[in-house]
């Protein structure tokens, strides 16, 4: 039965200049509804490219993407559509920084869902009070920390009720300080149900969080399983090395 | 004569005042419609250029390769249309306009506002484009991951934060329209420079109009400046 996962990519190749680079060679995965799948790797891995094709920011070379039964690799499916319902939180934030938090907020829904301005201010608020930003409704990103601009791009993307939503490394651009606050958001994200792909270095969250964790190496998945078994007894050799590298 | 006779000599006697009167309101009139049409040109055309150069090898890869053979279509016209009007001097193109192109037309401003409209398209389309590349990837990949298509990213993400970086460059161009407006007076068009010209040439006298036409344009340039400074102070506000 194949409705028992949201996504699932089959031989997904991705090459640069003609070959010569292969950012992912052939990496077959399915994401169940409801799992929080952490992804783990050296850097130059694939695991960025791996999570960027999901949503089709990057154009694999090869292979399908199924997402909820929808092969959105095909140059017939309408991208747009289904980028709706995938959530994507990026490294440097992304807010539009000619807006205020609000409106950076309600401008995907009052457009793309055709949300009323009111209902998408006070879908905003209900959010912003949740992540502890109502007071900063006003301001611009510039005049917010780290940490909060990535609590309000969390928010901003889930304002279009996403079914999955993509972290590219999250924490990565962030003072150690703030990096608890922006877990914290993903924690309870994660305790309601939703369905999360993660790309992160923080083993602590991916110990805490995961259901599953995904090691990647060389554009290909290496080893996958429970925290438990990977952090306590990984089977690949370069999962070994690269854990014993950063714990 | 002292600068008093000199005045009234130039401009009050037989009401000379009126020539420069209708003179600016044409210069004007030719400069408020050309950056129009200039403005809506360069969007368009920086828009797609710039939709070309970053969506090649997607277009390409699209459902239908007619979409990539008509933009590689348009984005060879847009730039035939750039070096054709960078590379001809304005007062050249103006001519053409109104003897060639529009030789049955007998209303000149239209026919010059047009002229200058498509002249300054080209400079404020590249202008804008340069804007459009300088603006960080993240932005498109944001707008896109919502669920934006491209041209609405564009519209609601790219351009309000072009506006706001290119602006003094703009101005330049602004700037510079408005006084290339005084060359109208080759296809017998009265500009503010004719009608200054048009005044020397009854009164022999030089000073006067031809000081007072400088000031006009001066005066013009300033106030424009200090419009465009306005904005940009209102739009910087998101800058702390």
């Amino acid at each position: 039965m194949s409705d028992n996962f949201l996504i699932k990519t089959t031989n997904l190749c991705k090459y640069y200049n003609g070959g010569k680079i292969k950012a992912l060679n052939g990496v077959c995965s399915e994401i169940k509804k409801g799992e929080v799948v952490v992804v783990i790797g050296p850097s130059g891995s694939g695991k960025s490219t791996y999570l960027r094709s999901l949503n089709l920011l990057e154009h694999p070379t090869s292979g399908t993407i199924l997402f909820e039964n929808t092969d959105i690799t095909d140059p017939k499916t309408n991208i747009n559509l289904h980028r709706r319902k995938m959530g994507m939180v990026f490294q440097q934030f992304n807010l539009f920084p000619h807006m205020t938090v609000l409106k950076n907020l309600t401008i995907a829904p009052t457009k793309l869902l055709k949300m009323s301005a009111d209902e998408a201010n006070k879908k905003a608020l209900q959010l912003l009070t949740r992540v502890g930003l109502a007071d900063r409704a006003d301001a611009y990103p510039s005049q917010l920390s780290g940490g909060q601009k990535q609590r309000v791009a969390i928010v901003r993307s889930l304002m279009m009720n996403p079914d999955v939503m993509l972290f590219d490394e999250p924490t990565s651009a962030l003072d150690p300080e703030m990096v608890g606050e922006v877990l914290d958001v993903m924690k309870e994200l994660a305790r309601e149900g939703m369905t999360m792909i993660v790309v992160t270095h923080e083993m602590g969250f991916a110990r805490e969080v995961a259901d599953r964790i995904i090691f990647m190496a060389d554009g290909c998945i290496v080893e996958e399983g429970t925290p438990d078994k990977i952090f306590s007894e990984p089977e690949d050799p370069r999962t070994k090395q690269f854990l014993n590298s950063i714990l | 004569m002292t600068l008093k006779e000199q005045f009234i000599f130039n401009f009050i006697e037989d009401s000379r005042w009126k020539h420069l009167l209708k003179g600016l309101g044409n210069t004007l009139t030719i400069a408020f419609f050309a950056l129009l049409i200039g403005v809506v040109i360069g969007v368009v055309v920086a828009i797609i250029r710039s939709t070309y150069d970053k969506n090649r090898d997607s277009l390409a890869r699209s459902s239908n390769i007619l979409n990539y053979y008509a933009f590689a279509c348009l984005n060879m016209i847009c730039k035939i249309y750039l070096t054709v009007i960078r590379g001809t001097p304005v007062v050249v193109q103006l001519l053409i306009a109104y003897f060639i192109i529009f030789a049955s037309s007998t209303n000149g401003i239209m026919v010059a506002s047009i002229a200058f409209g498509i002249n300054s398209g080209a400079y404020v389309a590249e202008i804008l484009r340069g804007g459009i590349m300088s603006i960080d990837n993240g932005q498109f990949e944001a707008g896109r991951s919502l669920g934006f298509n491209y041209i609405h990213t564009m519209i609601y993400i790219i351009i309000p934060q072009v506006f706001k970086t290119v602006l003094p460059t703009l101005l330049n161009e602004f700037i510079a329209l408005l006084k290339e407006t005084s060359v109208a007076g080759y296809v017998g068009i009265i500009d503010l420079t004719k009608a200054g010209d048009i005044i020397r040439g009854r009164t022999f006298s030089a000073f006067m109009p031809l000081f007072t036409v400088a000031i006009v344009y001066l005066a013009m340039v300033m106030l424009l400046t200090w419009i465009v400074g306005r904005l940009e102070r209102r739009l910087r506000k998101s800058e702390r």
